[in-house]
């Protein structure tokens, strides 16, 4: 699904990743790990399409169509989605209303009608149960004055909502307490199916044992110096991460 | 492609204005410029009585010993009043005539504007009085609102058929003597909408005038008096599109509304002249005085949508008179390219137990100006007067500007005043982020402001919403599809 070519990547100059080679097959779900400024965001950014980023060399593709020249949108549109470490605020904008323009404009691309009102709301009520959100929740503005847990919740809720092929998941675990991870894993889990893969991007081990990986790459220095399956990450929560790096420098 | 800061501001800056077009009706134009016999021509053309015409003349002596202000934190070329015609009708208009016998191209522009008076007879319970250059041209849903005893009218005919009302309410709230743009006015003014609501009335639709300047080089000079008599209720909408022209067009409407004791006036605006062309050359020089007075335990409220206009100086105000009465203002200012506004409102309490809101929400693109200037006054006697402010900016691009410059005068100890004010910007992050979900750029951008926005909309009757938030896409986007 996702293919991923000897990427080169830099922003004003830096370069950021060194030559990522990725394969991601529909049904998989790939754990990318790697300390502090490895690189794990700037991936997923450069996948969503964040112009700041600046491709220097190597290739996207998702079921063998090249990205590079396509916009944020457009992306989107093809089935790629990104829950951000970040999530802006929108003052103003209901979670609601967000979400009904976000489904619009895709369907919109793909030449069809908008979506009817009770469709949308049913969809709304069967995603909103399924992630334990209060429905108060989404008449209120865009992640404004949302607790950072409401925040992760919140793009789950979008990723629910959107159904798209590739998910990535960026640092959805930071701010989260142990509760609202668990709800968070569970709804990650319901969505997995064969014709989507996901993406988990992530510090810590602890996510993975709700989200369970098929594989795991380790980030260094903008490139995957190690991959393996998920024993890799319980080996990383034990050893650290020091390990890796005195082994990619060998 | 994700959008830069840089990019951002471009795509902002292709707005064209959609409604620029013009449509060729036969004149009825009176020579420019400006004097005594040109104002008494004014009043003979429409027929008025010997005291309308004094009326007219005496203002115009008080504008010509007036200067025009200069405080405004706006910069234009000051208009040649000596070559701005003061008159002109459309010939082919008969205000007796159904809509049927409309001249057609006059219905063409209509619906060119999206306001076309059979839509809006026949989708919503909107009574239309529409003013093509200075002269109504027609007048629906006269009849209902007769049952009710309701005075829906132009105000030429309202000199006409009801001088007692004209006479004892026109220049009450804004004096000939007021300001230099209201002189003016009193002494040409050619048309506009008279109101009326007897003692208990409750309006049973949405009043509603449409304004637009037509006559290339002619000013506009319209008078608009609404009086709501005791427990009364009105609401009055006012829309306005002009279509594109080269040279500047002078605006100076009045605005008088009346809330005698426990009346309510609701008084909405979308106001969408020609703000000129992004070299910042041509557009409406839109200088308005609207004011309303409350008596005991009325309430006016002003909301307005302001995104045309090369220079808007408008500050729709409430002098709250009686006791217990509420002042209230609602207002999204949008400014683009050179665009400059310089809006707000005044709130001058008078009575006890006084209350005003003020809601501001201005939004500047590309090298706009754009200002809220507000005066809170209480009075000495108005006891536990209350008033709450707030002022937001949304500023898009480095190039713009926006600014507020809040007064409060409070001579009471008991008064209560609060002002808050916030600055943002549209930022990447947020275009991004909206991108990441399948939502174009001008589309987030869109939904940015309307989200901005939302307070004032919602103040917003229904139909006139969806208008608003119309303009508010066509005056910040490129004009892309």
């Amino acid at each position: 699904m996702l293919e991923i070519k000897d990427l080169h990547a830099s922003i004003e100059d830096k370069k950021i990743l060194k030559g990522i080679n990725l394969e991601v097959n529909a049904g998989e779900v790939h754990a990318i790990m790697g300390p502090n400024g490895s690189g794990k965001s700037t991936l997923a950014s450069v996948i969503a399409g964040k112009e700041e980023f600046e491709i220097k060399k190597g290739s996207i593709a998702l079921e063998g169509e090249d990205l590079e020249d396509l916009a944020p949108e457009e992306r989107a549109h093809k089935g790629i989605f990104l829950s951000f470490q970040y999530p802006v605020e929108i003052p103003g904008v209901s979670v609601t209303n967000f979400m009904k323009t976000a489904i619009n404009e895709s369907r919109k691309a793909r030449g069809l009608e908008d979506m009817p009102a009770n469709q949308m709301l049913k969809l709304i009520r069967e995603k909103s149960e399924m992630l334990e959100i209060d429905r108060k929740f989404l008449s209120r503005s865009l992640n404004e004055g949302f607790s950072g847990g409401e925040k992760k919740r919140n793009e789950i809720f979008q990723l629910a909502m959107l159904e798209p092929k590739l998910a990535i998941l960026d640092e959805t675990d930071s701010g989260l307490d142990i509760d609202a991870l668990r709800i968070v894993a569970d709804g990650v889990n319901k969505l997995r199916g064969k014709e989507n893969a996901i993406i988990v991007i992530t510090h810590y081990q602890r996510l993975l044992e709700y989200i369970v990986p098929d594989y795991v790459h380790v980030l260094h220095d903008g490139k995957i110096v190690k991959s393996g399956n998920k024993d890799l990450a319980l080996e990383l929560e034990e050893k650290g991460y020091d390990w890796i790096k005195q082994e990619a420098t060998v | 492609m994700a959008y830069t800061e840089e990019e951002l501001k471009k795509e902002l800056e292709t707005k064209e204005y959609e409604y620029g077009f013009y449509t060729d009706i036969e004149s009825d134009t009176f020579p420019k410029g400006l004097n005594a016999d040109i104002v008494r021509a004014i009043s003979k053309k429409k027929n008025e009585p010997e005291w309308m015409t004094e009326w007219r003349l005496e203002a115009f002596r008080i504008w010509e010993e007036m200067e025009e202000p200069e405080w405004a934190n706006v910069r234009y070329e000051k208009p040649d009043f000596q070559a701005i015609s003061y008159y002109s009708a459309p010939k082919k208009a008969d205000p007796n005539k159904s809509l049927d016998d409309v001249d057609p191209e006059l219905l063409e522009m209509y619906k060119k504007l999206g306001i076309s008076v059979d839509e809006q007879k026949r989708l919503q319970n909107v009574a239309v009085d529409i003013v093509v250059d200075s002269v109504s041209v027609a007048t629906t849903f006269k009849k209902t609102l007769a049952e009710k005893g309701i005075i829906f009218m132009p105000i030429s005919e309202a000199i006409q058929e009801h001088p007692e009302l004209v006479k004892k309410y026109m220049g009450t709230v804004v004096p000939k003597t007021d300001n230099f743009y209201a002189a003016l006015n009193s002494a040409v003014f050619t048309d506009g909408s008279f109101c009326y609501i007897p003692k208990g009335v409750k309006c049973p639709m949405e009043l509603s005038t449409y304004f637009r300047i037509n006559e290339g080089g002619t000013g506009q000079f319209e008078r608009t008096l609404v009086i709501a008599d005791e427990s009364s209720y009105v609401s009055y909408l006012e829309g306005c599109t002009a279509p594109s022209r080269d040279e500047n067009q002078l605006h100076a409407a009045v605005v008088e509304l009346i809330a005698l004791d426990d009346a309510e006036i609701k008084y909405s605006t979308v106001q969408n002249w020609f703000p000129g062309n992004k070299e910042g050359e041509g557009g409406v020089y839109n200088f308005v005085t609207k004011r309303g007075i409350c008596e005991k335990n009325a309430k006016i409220s002003w909301t307005q949508v302001e995104t045309g206009s090369a220079v808007t100086w408008k500050y729709p105000s409430c002098i709250l008179k009686g006791n217990n009465s509420v002042g209230e203002f609602y207002s999204i200012a949008v400014t683009n390219n050179f665009q400059q506004a310089d809006t707000g409102t005044k709130m001058v309490h008078l009575g006890k137990n006084t209350k005003s809101t003020i809601i501001s929400k201005g939004i500047s693109a590309g090298q706009s100006q754009n200002s809220y200037r507000g005066l809170v006054q209480v009075n000495s006697r108005a006891e536990n007067a209350r008033n709450f402010s707030q002022c937001d900016s949304l500023l898009m691009g480095n190039r713009c500007g926006a600014h507020t410059f809040p007064y409060i005068e409070a001579k009471n100890k008991s008064a209560q005043i609060e002002h808050e004010a916030t600055t943002s910007k549209i930022g990447e992050d947020q275009i991004f982020y909206c991108n990441q979900r399948g939502i174009d750029t001008e589309k987030a951008i869109a939904l940015i402001v309307n989200g901005f926005s939302k307070e004032v909309l919602n103040k917003l009757p229904m139909e006139f919403a969806v208008e608003a938030q119309k303009l508010l896409e066509i005056s910040l986007e490129g004009s892309v599809g």
